[in-house]
């Protein structure tokens, strides 16, 4: 029985990675702006989040006081996240077809004018510290939601993003759960041939941060590791980091260290979504 | 009991201490930055008194997060690290959300001016009204005394929207009696009435203007003062309405001028209304003050102190 539902759950989220990923090129294709390599890389985090019951959230009640809070610290590369909104219901599937066109409150950069999202996204290493303010409040009110905290590897290099990390593991903030993208490409290159952000897992450890890695593509690996991470309630914050493929499911992108401003062709997209199985 | 000389930061955060203990909802924060006072609420409420360390970005995000949970919160920094070292994190996460949603996060800036004499430009704060004045959805509030501050607690508690505060560093005597001379709904108080010139100050500066007024009054000159306290919003009409019958207005703040301070709140006025009052601007030209002295000595070399500005007046009032 027990194996049955395991099965079934890792179907599932294969599944929805598959279409959240075909929805993502969709909405790229009506809206070029959007920054499609950073947004497939998160794919399977939002997934894992949502559709594998990591994340506490209600729909018809975005701001309900039982829900875990979901700060997006690299908005840019959101986009996937809308098709999943739709799904569950936070707005209507037909916006989808709007991004970023008169009217809508789809931008091409997500804000909290979108139900789903908690926080100003746009400008890179605010989330953590937003998050560690969060995460306090929770604590004072004796609450016991998760903070989750999705950030980029790139905006690692904002001083601001150390200043949360340092707060977060001083003050025992262990309703924290930080998930890095770790895409390891900027705007203009491979991280490292930037100033190489290694070894990410120790430099956080040393801040008092608990640090687990998994294939971010592995929807199984995710899963079991962010159940865990949220479980653990020992006074450290936790930092997940996930090794993603920037422009996942789009081999142009995937080894493209300039993919982060590459938009793709509406018949390029096409071809993909034939040949993307 | 206040003693009737007192730093308005001290009176501040007393009345804040007083409110923490009924109410649970208030944190305060600080970039390790105190105060005599603060020395005594940090000790009582561990819990909500939070020292962020040397880090003004961080400051204002664990702020942002804490009002997201729907405190009211207390930033408490040294003015010109808290507004320009923090800014951006200010404007996206204060100024942008407060439009969106209730945001109860009040900016203590410590060092208006040039309290911080000595220490050189990068302690002088002069250009934080221009610069908080241009956010959209924020308070700018900027006291002249104590009395005015520990009114305005309140104010800050009730309104849940960012607001930024610039307190003096220095000791001063108080200029209120009390909070029926203040209105934070026109956000002025009309000090003096007079003829020809009337002043027009915020902060420090309200305290030159009226050892001016002194002074001249003993010479039988009766001229006006305004005393501008709360920057933004800015009651226009009921400004406009109390000085439009003097033929000159003069701005007096320490700040630069010709940007967005005072001056251009008052000059933005005098225009919507196509008014034909003259307005002089005093206040720092566009450059830093590198040169070292006390207030006194620094005020004289920018023409800010008392006989400067009275020499002006009477320049002005041969004229009108």
């Amino acid at each position: 029985m027990a194996a049955d539902a395991t099965k079934r759950i890792a179907n599932l989220l294969r599944e929805k990675a598959l279409w959240v990923r075909r929805e993502t090129l969709r909405i790229h294709r009506i809206a070029p702006e959007t920054r499609i390599a950073s947004s497939l890389s998160a794919v399977e985090i939002f997934v894992v989040l949502y559709y594998g019951k990591i994340l506490t959230n209600f729909p018809s009640d975005s701001k309900c006081e039982e829900r875990d809070r979901f700060v997006i610290s690299k908005g840019h590369g959101a986009i996937s996240f809308y098709p999943i909104l739709a799904d569950l219901g936070y707005f209507d599937s037909e916006e989808l077809g709007r991004v970023c066109k008169e009217g809508t409150f789809l931008g091409g950069i997500p804000d909290s004018i979108i139900p789903g999202f908690e926080t100003i996204n746009g400008s890179l290493g605010h989330g953590p510290g937003v998050a560690c303010g969060i995460a306090l409040g929770l604590k004072h009110k004796n609450r016991r939601e998760t903070v989750f905290v999705l950030v980029g590897d790139g905006e690692l290099y904002e001083g601001s993003m150390w200043e949360a990390i340092m707060f977060a593991g001083e003050h025992h903030l262990d309703n924290i759960v930080m998930i890095l993208d770790n895409n390891r490409v900027c705007m203009l290159d491979y991280c490292k041939n930037i100033l190489d952000l290694a070894p990410l897992d120790e430099k956080c450890r040393s801040f008092r941060w608990d640090v687990r890695s998994v294939d971010g593509h592995d929807t199984e690996a995710l899963h079991e590791a962010l159940g865990a991470l949220k479980a653990e309630r020992n006074g450290r914050p936790k930092l997940l980091i996930a090794n993603t493929i920037k422009g996942k499911g789009v081999k142009r992108l995937e080894t493209d260290p300039l993919s982060h401003i590459k938009s793709l062709k509406p018949e390029e997209i096409d071809r993909i979504l034939e040949e993307m199985t | 009991m206040t003693s009737e000389i007192a730093t308005i930061r001290d009176v501040f955060i007393e009345e804040i201490y007083r409110r923490m203990h009924g109410d649970d909802r208030i944190f305060f924060l600080s970039a390790d930055f105190g105060s005599p006072r603060l020395d005594v609420l940090r000790e009582t409420f561990r819990d909500r008194f939070i020292n962020v360390g040397i880090a003004e970005q961080n400051l204002i995000n664990v702020a942002t997060g804490l009002a997201l949970e729907g405190f009211t919160v207390y930033a408490y920094a040294i003015a010109p690290f808290l507004t320009m070292r923090a800014y951006e994190q200010i404007r996206v996460n204060l100024s942008l959300h407060a439009q969106l949603m209730d945001m109860n996060v009040n900016l203590i800036g410590v060092g208006a001016g040039l309290s911080y004499d000595v220490s050189g430009p990068t302690h002088h704060c002069l250009e934080d009204i221009s610069i908080m004045r241009t956010l959209p959805n924020i308070e700018v509030f900027s006291p002249s005394d104590w009395v005015l501050a520990r009114e305005f607690v309140d104010h800050s508690i009730r309104i849940k929207r960012p607001k930024y505060m610039r307190f003096d560093g220095k000791p001063a005597p108080r200029i209120y009696r009390d909070n029926s001379e203040i209105s934070f709904d026109s956000g002025f108080t009309e000090l003096n009435r007079g003829e020809g010139v009337c002043l027009v100050s915020t902060g420090f500066m309200t305290h030159r203007a009226l050892s001016v007024i002194r002074r001249l009054e003993s010479e039988n000159i009766r001229i006006g003062l305004v005393d501008a306290y709360l920057l933004k919003p800015f009651g226009e009409r009921a400004f406009y309405d109390c000085i439009r019958t003097y033929p000159c207005v003069i701005t007096l703040e320490e700040g630069f001028i010709g940007k967005a301070g005072l001056d251009s709140l008052v000059s933005g006025i005098l225009a919507k209304n196509n008014s034909a009052i003259r307005q002089i601007a005093l206040g720092f030209e566009d450059t830093y003050v590198f040169d070292i002295g006390n207030r006194e000595y620094l005020h004289k070399l920018k023409k800010l102190d008392e006989d400067s500005i009275i020499s002006q007046i009477r320049s002005i009032m041969m004229e009108v």
